[in-house]
């Protein structure tokens, strides 16, 4: 009480404590910082190319050159199904959106790491970095997307099994729980990293096991016995496999697993969230 | 007449010592069981008082502890006190880089800081991008960014360059750049930590000038740390001096100046020997100022004087001489000087207006000339020069060398 009556006599636009609100994710005061995210997205893309020849068109390149490798290795060699589907499509599709789920995660991962630097001298809300990762993946992703409906185009015209149908309406959705759910495991992840640094070797390796453990390069339906439970747990595997339904028209899609997983992203989230808040206010301390 | 910006209220910081991470999960655990139910932090009670020159026992230092202050709208505030005394760690918490451990801050507009110059600039781009790139993370909105471009450029001379990666920069420019970007700031509170440290001197006699203009046209508030005291003396209307984490002394500038370096002159030093290693040795210096009270920090125009005792064995004979060389902290020799010896006590004196700011120490030998050499005692007397005087502070962060020489000029065409 005696803290309410001096704020009447002084009025206050901040307080620095020691302890703050854990849930409060200051949405407010991250939109005040809207430009340094916008920011932060034109570094990437301008930093990445600069002095590379072939400049933005490694967008194009990257997800290309990654398909041609697993047509090479898992469909020809280990002679993986893909449904019936071409499969420059059907790992294209797979690639594509796994590379927008995994890089959000790795950089998002690694942020109080990698802006140590930043963070320990200037103070801007934390959020934006994650934030502006997770757009400038997107934006990444629109692009390379962009490729996957010109190949797609392609194969419509031939005589093939594919199906777009309605579904693709669920695109936005699709994205922007794949976004979430980076983000939100990446906060948690980073907030262990700063402390146990350890974690940052196993990053990599989680992040390829995790990609085996979602039907990237091979379709669910093609899982059967002890292990379809894994992958069904997995958050990811109905974004991708609802991805993959509704723009060829083959794979599992399901609405109960699809409503799953955004729960479960919700959940994660909400613990990222919290883990990031806690951390950030401590980690230039301890980094 | 003026209202309270920035009130600080018993605030505290405590850091650990050593190793991070390892050992201290049962530590953490301890901690996290007193948080839930409730009780004080057991650590923050043990922590020591942040004071280096004692070895502390305990693991947990309070970097700052109980500091109270409150700073008007208006002021120009000069924060003082020794390396390590928590000057950088108050900036930071005012800054939000990090939280407190206790007590809060209240504060009223907004704040922007500059720890360091050009944070977040990014080699790869060029200077317009890193202008805006930069600006957004001291809190610029683009627009603000866009109206101040033409002025942050020119301040800082590089036109010709600004679509140049910065990474092709030289360094002053570099520094020229991120300075000029902070300099066009608009925030009600600006926070600096010794950036001036940089640049040609020229540059910072521009970038002194541009605070001024902050403080007194704009009627801004500055919150300043610095070791340059003739700039914190021309700058600041109001000075906070921080000892061991805590405030010593605050008020008018010259006032905690005068407190700030008469505590920096009582502190030990000079040499005691304590088992003769031959038949003539060195017993004891000291340092001491003209008063002859025993000090090791002396202004630029101070003389410092050297005691020595000198234990000389009866019966021995011969040539025997004391030479006292006097080297920068570089461990550069600068002069020495000679004189002959018998038992007894002999005093050095060196005039002030000689050396110039820095510390010294130094090297003592007792010998015979190419014969033998009885003692040598490295590195010994450590002693500062504080540079107090106006007149270099122009040249403040420059290196004009150790020595002191009044040349004559003279314009003879």
């Amino acid at each position: 009480m005696t803290e309410l009556k001096e704020g009447l006599s002084e009025s206050w636009t901040e307080i620095i404590q020691p302890r703050k609100n854990l849930l409060d994710l200051r949405l407010k005061e991250l939109w005040r910082y809207r430009d340094l995210v916008l920011m932060f997205v034109r570094r990437d893309f301008v930093a990445n190319y600069k002095q590379t020849i072939l400049g933005p068109a490694w967008f194009f390149i990257q997800p290309l050159l990654t398909s041609l490798t697993y047509i090479l290795i898992f469909g020809r060699l280990a002679k993986l199904s893909t449904d019936g589907l071409p499969m420059i499509l059907f790992y294209l599709a797979g690639v594509t959106i796994w590379n927008y789920f995994s890089e959000t995660l790795n950089k998002t991962a690694t942020v109080f790491k990698d802006n140590a630097q930043i963070f320990g001298k200037v103070y801007f809300p934390r959020l934006s970095m994650p934030f502006s990762i997770v757009l400038s993946n997107l934006v990444r992703f629109v692009i390379q997307f962009m490729l996957f409906l010109l190949v797609l185009i392609w194969y419509l015209f031939g005589k093939n099994n594919v199906h777009p149908n309605l579904y693709i309406l669920l695109t936005p959705v699709l994205v922007f729980l794949m976004g979430l759910l980076a983000l939100g495991l990446g906060m948690v992840i980073s907030a262990l990293t700063t402390k146990y640094r350890d974690l940052i070797f196993l990053l990599t390796f989680g992040i390829q096991l995790l990609m085996f453990a979602t039907p990237v390069i091979y379709p669910l339906s093609s899982v059967k016995g002890p292990f379809q439970w894994v992958i069904q747990a997995n958050p990811m595997s109905a974004i991708v496999e609802a991805f993959r339904y509704a723009y060829l028209g083959s794979g599992m899609f399901s609405w109960y697993s699809l409503g799953i997983s955004a729960g479960v992203t919700v959940l994660i989230l909400l613990a990222g969230t919290l883990v990031f808040n806690r951390v950030e206010k401590s980690f230039t301390d301890v980094v | 007449m003026s209202r309270t910006i920035i009130k600080v209220e018993d605030v505290g910081k405590l850091y650990k010592l050593g190793e991070i991470g390892t050992g201290t999960i049962s530590h953490d655990l301890n901690r996290w069981w007193a948080r839930v139910r409730g009780k004080d932090d057991p650590v923050s009670k043990i922590g020591e008082q942040n004071d280096r020159t004692i070895k502390g026992k305990q693991d947990w230092v309070w970097a700052l502890k109980n500091i109270n202050f409150e700073v008007n709208a208006g002021d120009v505030l000069g924060i003082i006190g020794r390396n390590g005394a928590g000057k950088s760690t108050l900036l930071k918490i005012l800054s939000k880089v990090t939280s407190p451990s206790s007590g809060q801050i209240k504060i009223n507009g907004r704040i922007a800081s500059l720890l360091e110059v050009g944070t977040g600039f990014h080699p790869e781009l060029t200077g317009r991008e890193n202008i805006f790139l930069n600006g957004a993370i001291l809190g610029m909105s683009k627009n603000e960014i866009r109206s101040k471009f033409d002025e942050i450029v020119d301040f800082a001379g590089v036109e010709r360059y600004i679509d140049t990666p910065v990474k092709r920069y030289s360094s002053g420019m570099y520094v020229r750049l991120a300075f000029a970007v902070a300099a066009f700031l608009e925030p009600e509170i600006l926070i600096i930590d010794e950036v001036l440290a940089v640049g040609d001197a020229e540059f910072q006699k521009k970038c002194l000038g541009r605070m001024k203009d902050v403080s007194s046209n704009d009627g801004r508030t500055v919150l300043f740390v610095s070791h340059n005291m003739s700039a914190i003396q021309s700058l600041c209307t109001k000075a906070l001096y921080l000892k061991n984490g805590s405030v010593q002394s605050m008020g008018r500038v010259d006032d905690v100046m005068m407190d700030y370096l008469a505590s920096m002159r009582t502190g030990e030093s000079g040499y005691v020997r304590k088992a003769p290693p031959s038949q003539l040795y060195i017993s004891k210096i000291e340092v001491r100022n003209e008063l002859g009270s025993v000090v090791n920090e002396f202004s630029h125009s101070e003389s410092v004087i050297f005691e020595f005792s000198v234990c000389k064995e009866k019966g021995m004979t011969g040539d025997q001489r004391l030479i006292v060389i006097v080297q920068d902290q570089l461990l550069r020799k600068i002069f020495a000087n000679e004189i002959n010896i018998e038992n007894g006590t002999y005093t050095l004196k060196l005039d002030g207006r000689i050396l110039s700011k820095g510390a010294y120490s130094l090297n003592c030998i007792l010998y015979t000339p190419a014969v033998t050499q009885y003692d040598f005692i490295e590195e010994c007397c450590n002693f500062n020069i504080i540079d107090t005087d106006e007149s270099f502070a122009h040249l403040e962060g420059f290196d004009y060398g150790v020595v002191i020489n009044k040349g004559k000029w003279e314009k003879i065409l």
